[in-house]
């Protein structure tokens, strides 16, 4: 096992992203080591264990979530990567961007309040399949993390959504245990909040783990997530 | 190219009146073109001229060790310890907002943060007020839906996290609502970027988005009152990119991280017309400009659309001259035009060129130094009778007033409203909307900065001096009850018509409010913003001085919130003590609510004593013997109480007053008041005794859902949570 001070990690900053830097905090602060940051015009990406996409606007949201930076140069390296079954992992606005690349399957529609909603949700570890992202938090687990979004409602085709569910690809759901209003803040199918795709080495998820990293900012089941992550990939 | 001879018609309808015509003509000594009549225009505006206040403004305290820039900047700065300094101001995007909830909100949140990250400091929080009209207005839903989700799509987008604010309802606001924007930043003290411009023959240079036909005149607008005709000034109201406007920001702070940047000013209200006068004034020098070579967005602009264009997320900046390629290489890396169209001049005129010939060429003094100064009539105003308690109160139980006052729309959870902005964006937010104070934690550090805006206009409309100094305590009170250490203000003035003698009588004691209380809580004004002209046919609004205090606290972990911990903790109110068995109902909610709102004059405020209990709170915070406070505000003690249980989901037992007036002593709204909750409340008494602070047990924490005031009047802790969290909802749904 490597150590997670030598882990590489890349985050990628796209034009409008805002948590690159909340990433960064909480990565560094987790492995003592301060992760690249990679710009969106760059055309490769060094041999790395993980690779972040980060939330926020990427090109304003313009034209449809995601949709932009999908097509940005970097993007080619994030495919390489993942067909070599390198490790990606996006959150919120980097979930959106997966889905935009087609490494997660399904879209992510405006809220069903048709509002942005910023708040602090409660979601359960779901019974997956071998995956990084979700091998060392144990099924049940509940983890309360903010979202901060306009466009958090998973949708996919019953197929496929029927797929999902059998082939244990739903990592995170809302919960009802939650102390924080409604359940499910967006309308979200089956109550989705994060997914992985079929090989388990890529990752989406709405809330913001970043921002739950030590009890002054409300909690730190966002640390034990990323922790959980890290040190898979670093086994 | 000629152009029609330009007349004192032309003047009025930009809003300059005939003696400042005929100051134009007598400064120039010639007749204006359209272009230049639009520069004066826009630089004598209410707006850019403070032309009405500025003779009062002048008697606000400005100073103070903790003050690194005062008035007259983009944005004030005060030191925070370590070397940095925090860089805040708040204005107003009232008309616009009116007219076009969306953009009007959205540009007001892009506009303010352009004047914070043109100091070089990176923004780290955004607050807000906002004043709407009646609840049961029929444009309310409509307007309060757009601004927040205008306020929202700024601030989400770019990154800042919204901390704080307040949303108020009245019917004065019904025809002219209220949009006030807050941004904080952080900087190095050492290294702060002002706007004067230096250096003749320096190229001044435009970076940003490209200028096109939106927001003409807007800083006109903002200077009128309003009639019915005012849908059809759409078109003055400006567009937001809050994604340009996050380039903008980023490639800013990135060039200004260089050494590459001599001063900078944003393109604000009167866009190109303010900053390039603004800048070019200031160093006591001219500024030559080629309009041909600006960015544009749409073909065949004339130099006076160009140069009174209100497009959002521009800056202008004055260069080192052997740093313009480094600055370039930034520029574009961002995606964002940089265009040299000029440079700083010897001059002391604004030259301007159009299609190779001269489109400009006036005194920049006229503009600013010697604009228009007025000291408009005053009313003599009549202060509202004092009222006692037993005038306007019944024998209705506690608890069934309490429900009353909690199910109005005064003081209903604003959950509706701010969990549409992201309050935690950056990750230092250690407590967002909610609070009594907004606290972030200054990154990388053990540092905190509170923030709060505030204003009480029923206060200040009844007595616009206690009202002014009203509004600077509340802020003073929400920051200490924190734990913070208040440090200096912004404010926005929103008032009515100024060349009506009663709205000018209004203003000026505000005013005196203000710089009285701002003096004796050591809170200097450091920046701030004047909305006058807000009527609408003729009827102004509630004054409403808007009050933003920024504060400090060494060590995040000792900040307390709002909410108790645990049954058994006692509940004690410091600023009042035992003998206390009425209090203030004039002016108060209940009067509002309960009593058909008489006219009467506002709780007084007591400086000293309000400084003696906010350093005996910040104390007794810093030394751990608080475990959560809340000041006293709208509603009372009664309905402070039950904020504090409803926070944490516990009830109280709060013992009640023998004689004296119950409903007053529950819901007079008594100023320089906070509740704790401790569990040491013996040293904590003592303490308040040998500091001099009046200090009274009120009862304790209990498990049981029931707020319960004496004996046997009780109410469920979860039917009023139920309540305030409905009102909005119902409101937005219904």
């Amino acid at each position: 096992m490597m150590s997670l001070t030598s882990m590489r990690i890349a985050i990628l900053v796209f034009p409008g992203s805002n948590c690159d830097r909340d990433m960064m905090v909480a990565i560094e602060r987790l492995t003592g080591r301060r992760p690249s940051l990679v710009w969106h015009k760059e055309s490769s990406l060094d041999s790395i264990d993980l690779a972040i996409i980060p939330g926020g606007f990427s090109f304003g949201d313009y034209l449809r979530c995601g949709a932009l930076a999908a097509r940005a140069p970097v993007i080619d390296a994030v495919l390489d990567h993942a067909a070599r079954g390198g490790a990606i992992m996006g959150v919120c606005n980097g979930f959106q961007i997966l889905l935009e690349t087609g490494l997660l399957p399904g879209v992510l529609v405006k809220n069903a309040g048709l509002k942005y909603i910023c708040r602090n949700v409660t979601v359960d570890v779901c019974d997956t399949i071998d995956s990084p992202f979700t091998q060392n938090l144990e099924t049940g687990t509940r983890l309360t993390m903010p979202v901060a979004h306009n466009e958090g409602n998973y949708f996919v085709d019953e197929d496929k959504l029927a797929r999902l569910n059998d082939n244990g690809q739903i990592a995170f759901r809302y919960t009802d245990g939650s102390a924080h209003g409604p359940a499910n803040p967006n309308g979200s199918s089956l109550n989705i909040a994060g997914i992985v795709s079929a090989n388990g080495r890529v990752m989406g998820m709405m809330p913001h783990p970043e921002r739950a990293i030590s009890p002054e900012l409300g909690g730190s089941d966002g640390a034990t997530l990323l922790q959980g992550c890290l040190e898979a990939l670093a086994s | 190219m000629s152009e029609p001879e330009i007349t004192f018609e032309n003047a009025a309808s930009m809003g300059l009146s005939e003696a400042e015509w005929d100051l134009i003509l007598k400064r120039l000594k010639r007749t204006p073109n359209l272009c230049e009549l639009g520069i004066f225009s826009a630089m004598w505006s209410e707006h850019c001229s403070y032309k009405s206040s500025k003779k009062w403004l002048k008697t606000l305290p400005v100073d103070g060790p903790q003050v690194i820039e005062g008035p007259g900047e983009n944005a004030g700065a005060v030191a925070i310890g370590d070397g940095l300094a925090a860089i805040f101001k708040i204005e107003s995007h009232n008309h616009p907002s009116y007219i076009e909830p969306y953009q009007g909100a959205a540009t007001g949140v892009g506009g303010i943060l352009r004047d914070v990250f043109t100091m070089g400091a990176r923004p780290v929080a955004l607050l807000n007020a906002l004043r709407f009209g009646a609840a049961d207005h029929e444009k309310t839903r409509h307007l309060l839906g757009g601004v927040v989700s205008g306020i929202g799509g700024y601030g989400n987008c770019i990154g800042i996290p919204t901390v704080g604010g307040e949303v108020n309802f009245d019917a004065s606001y019904n025809g002219n609502i209220l949009v006030n924007a807050m941004a904080v930043g952080l900087a190095n003290s050492d290294r702060i970027f002002q706007s004067a411009a230096t250096g003749p023959g320096n190229p001044v240079i435009y970076v940003g988005a490209k200028t096109g036909r939106d927001g003409i005149h807007g800083a006109t607008m903002a200077s009128a009152e309003f009639s019915d005709e005012n849908e059809s000034k759409r078109p003055t109201v400006q567009v937001g990119d809050p994604f340009t406007g996050k380039l903008l920001m980023e490639a800013c702070l990135e060039l200004m991280a260089s050494d590459s940047v001599l001063s900078i000013q944003d393109m604000g209200a009167a866009g190109l017309t303010s900053s390039s006068v603004e800048m070019a004034s200031k160093g006591g020098l001219g500024m030559e400009i080629d309009l041909d070579l600006v960015p544009v967005r749409e073909q065949g602009m004339s130099a006076y659309e160009l140069m009174l264009s209100e497009s959002q997320e521009r800056m202008l900046m004055v260069l080192k001259p052997d740093a313009t390629q480094t600055a370039r290489e930034i520029f574009d890396k961002w995606d964002l035009d940089f265009m040299p169209i000029g440079q700083v001049t010897e001059t002391s005129r604004l030259v301007l060129l159009k299609d190779g010939i001269k489109a400009c060429d006036i005194p920049l003094d006229p503009l600013v130094d010697d604009a228009p100064e007025y000291d408009r009539p005053q009313a003599e105003f009549v202060p509202h009778p004092v009222i006692a308690s037993k005038t306007i109160t019944s024998d209705a139980p506690i608890s069934h007033i309490l429900m009353q006052l909690l199910g109005t729309v005064d003081l209903a959870s604003r959950r509706w409203v701010y969990e549409q902005y992201d309050s935690q964006v950056m990750a230092d937010t250690l407590q967002g909307p909610g609070g009594d104070a907004g606290l972030i934690r200054v990154h990388g550090t053990q540092r905190g900065l509170a923030m709060s805006t505030d204003c009480t206009p029923r206060y200040v409309e009844a007595d616009p001096r206690t009202g002014g100094a009203q509004a600077v305590a509340e802020s003073y009170r929400n920051i200490c009850a924190v734990g913070a250490h208040p440090l200096a203000i912004t404010n926005n003035l929103n008032f009515g018509n100024p060349e009506k003698p009663e709205i000018m009588t209004q203003m000026a004691q505000t005013v005196m409010g203000i710089g009285e209380a701002a003096l004796a809580l050591d809170t200097p004004v450091v920046s701030g913003n004047v909305s006058l002209y807000n009527e609408t046919d003729g009827r102004a609004i509630s004054p409403c001085p808007v009050v933003g205090m920024v504060g400090v606290i060494d060590d995040i972990a000792k900040a307390v919130g709002i909410a108790p911990t645990a049954s058994g903790q006692t509940l004690i109110v410091i600023g009042q003590d035992e003998t206390c068995n009425d209090g203030w109902l004039g002016a108060s909610l209940y009067a509002r609510h309960l009593a058909g709102e008489p006219q009467a004059a506002p709780p007084p405020v007591r400086l000293d004593s309000e400084r003696r209990t906010g350093e005996f709170l910040q104390a007794q915070i810093g030394a751990g013997n608080i475990i959560a406070a809340h000041d006293v505000s709208d509603g009372g003690l009664a309905v402070t109480i039950a904020e504090m249980c409803m926070a944490v989901g516990l009830g109280a037992s709060i013992a009640t007053p023998d004689g004296g007036n119950a409903h007053g002593w529950a819901f007079g709204e008594d100023q320089g008041r906070y509740v704790i909750a401790t569990d040491n409340a013996e040293a904590l008494i003592n303490a308040a005794k040998t500091a001099g602070v009046s200090i009274c047990v009120l009862g304790m924490i209990s498990a049981k859902d029931e707020l319960k005031f004496g004996e046997g009047d009780a109410i469920s802790v979860v039917k009023m949570k139920t309540s305030v969290e409905a009102t909005i909802p119902a409101l937005m749904n219904g």
